[in-house]
């Protein structure tokens, strides 16, 4: 690791202080993508402020249509909280499936979408069920937010805060896990909520997490596995490498696609 | 530098620290507790996992300086004058374990999940929760197997065990 200074603020107010507009500075969350990078050298912060002591940014609120979970809860804390369970069991089912208890103990939300790995989980729940990233700044819908690979609408100085879900009719993610890795190799998740049917797909786009717009309009007759039958995904835009080439990435998303809807109509 | 305070296995432990220095450095090198492993660094192995404020997180992936405050337990905060602690001794009379490196983390792992998920765990729960825990030497089978007579064997101490922690 290349050598910085250590800030350990306990409000988000003097977080974002900290962060201020330059680059050099960079935010700790779970550490379980930026340790890492920062190991390997490929990240370099003069300057890091760690998160883990502002407890404003941690917990997970319930409203009757939407749960607003704070950008420091960890991976865990979503996989067991009674309350998504209760009201998105599907984003639940997919926090349990992020990497590894020990991951999920550490890793958050926030270091998640902010991070905008292609192949992560929870950008694919963002997209689908439609959700709503607020900042220090302010309020950037999912549609708006992820721009590519490791990109996001992010600006300098500006740090996630908390992302509401819209509580939908009915959600599922089906996930296809990399044999090592454990991140997708194709995940997708799909949403209803009442006319809007989203489906997104996390691991196979080259350039990150998008809308299989094609599923959606089918599933707009009717929310149903078999509106799926004979729907193939363009290799068009899709990620090729050892691990799967665009076509094998193309058909695991009309599987997992499947998948997610029979999940959802359960 | 930077002052951090923490408790490791029950003693308060505060050092000043290169801010880079991670959990696993502050164990090993500063308090000389070795019993911690690093087997790969690059935050997939699992043998380097220890508990902080009562969650398995993996000790290479963290920063010292994030543990300020914490409670962290490591291996050798599992036995007590009386013995060793009942997953330690399940991994023995189990054979759990060839050349041990892993051992650590496959114990404090396993810990965890029993305070997770209680003590009657099936095969696939344990397989399950394993995912980030590598052994190059058993096979599992019997890591498994010590684990659900480990988690029976907690399930006798009842919560005295929980104290400890
Ligand atoms: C072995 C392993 C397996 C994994 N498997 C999966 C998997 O299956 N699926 C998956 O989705 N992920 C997986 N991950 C990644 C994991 O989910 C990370 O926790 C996550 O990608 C990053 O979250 P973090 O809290 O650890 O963020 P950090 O690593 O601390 O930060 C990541 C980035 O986000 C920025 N950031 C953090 N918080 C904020 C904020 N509030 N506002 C703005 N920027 C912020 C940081 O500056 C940094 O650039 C895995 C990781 C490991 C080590
Ligand atoms: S040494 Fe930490 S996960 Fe391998
Ligand atoms: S016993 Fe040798 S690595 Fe597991």
């Amino acid at each position: 690791m290349y050598a910085f200074d250590y800030h350990r603020p306990t409000t988000a107010r003097q977080a974002a202080g900290l962060l201020g507009k330059d680059e050099d500075v960079r935010l700790l969350a779970g550490g379980q993508s930026l340790l890492p990078m920062m190991k390997l050298r490929l990240v370099q912060a003069g300057d890091l402020v760690d998160l883990n002591a502002v407890d404003e940014l941690r917990g997970i609120a319930r409203s009757p249509r939407s749960l607003t979970i704070g950008a420091m809860t960890r991976h865990a804390e979503v996989a067991d909280s009674p309350d998504v369970a209760e009201a998105i069991p599907a984003l639940a089912a997919m926090a349990s499936t992020i990497g590894d208890p020990a991951v999920r103990a550490m890793g958050t939300l926030g270091g998640s979408i902010a991070n905008n790995d292609p192949a992560a989980d929870y950008p694919s729940a963002c997209l689908a069920l439609g959700a709503t990233i607020v900042t220090n700044k302010r309020k950037i819908e999912a549609d708006d937010f992820f721009k590519g690979l490791f990109e996001t609408a992010l600006e300098p100085g500006e740090l996630v805060v908390k992302v509401s879900f819209p509580v939908p009719a009915k959600a599922g993610y089906a996930k296809f896990r990399h044999p090592a890795s454990r991140f997708a190799l194709v995940g997708v998740f799909v949403a209803k909520r009442s006319a809007d049917i989203r489906v997104a797909v996390t691991g196979a786009g080259a350039n990150g997490v998008f809308r299989w717009l094609e599923a959606e309009e089918a599933l707009k007759a009717r929310f149903i596995v078999k509106s799926l039958d004979g729907l193939v995904a363009s290799t068009d835009g899709l990620n090729s490498d050892i691990h799967a080439d665009a076509e094998y990435r193309a058909h695991l998303i009309a599987v997992m696609a499947k998948r997610a809807v029979q999940q959802a109509t359960a | 530098m930077v002052a951090v305070n923490m408790t490791v296995n029950g003693k308060p432990a505060s050092a000043e620290l290169d801010p880079r220095t991670l959990l696993v450095q502050f164990l090993r090198d500063h308090l000389r507790l070795t019993g911690t492993h690093v087997g790969c660094d690059t935050s997939q192995c699992g043998a380097c996992v220890v508990h902080m404020d009562g969650h398995a997180v993996k000790s290479c992936t963290v920063l010292a300086a994030t543990c300020s405050g914490s409670q962290v337990t490591t291996i050798e905060g599992l036995a007590n004058a009386a013995g060793l602690h009942p997953m330690q001794e399940a991994f023995r009379e189990n054979h759990g374990l060839q050349c041990g490196f892993c051992t650590p983390g496959m114990i404090m792992t396993a810990v965890d999940l029993v305070h997770r998920k209680g003590f009657a765990l099936d095969e696939t729960t344990i397989r399950e929760e394993l995912e980030g825990n590598l052994c190059r030497c058993t096979g599992y089978h019997n890591i498994v197997k010590a684990i659900a007579a480990g988690a029976q064997a907690m399930a006798a101490e009842g919560p005295a065990q929980q104290v400890a922690e």
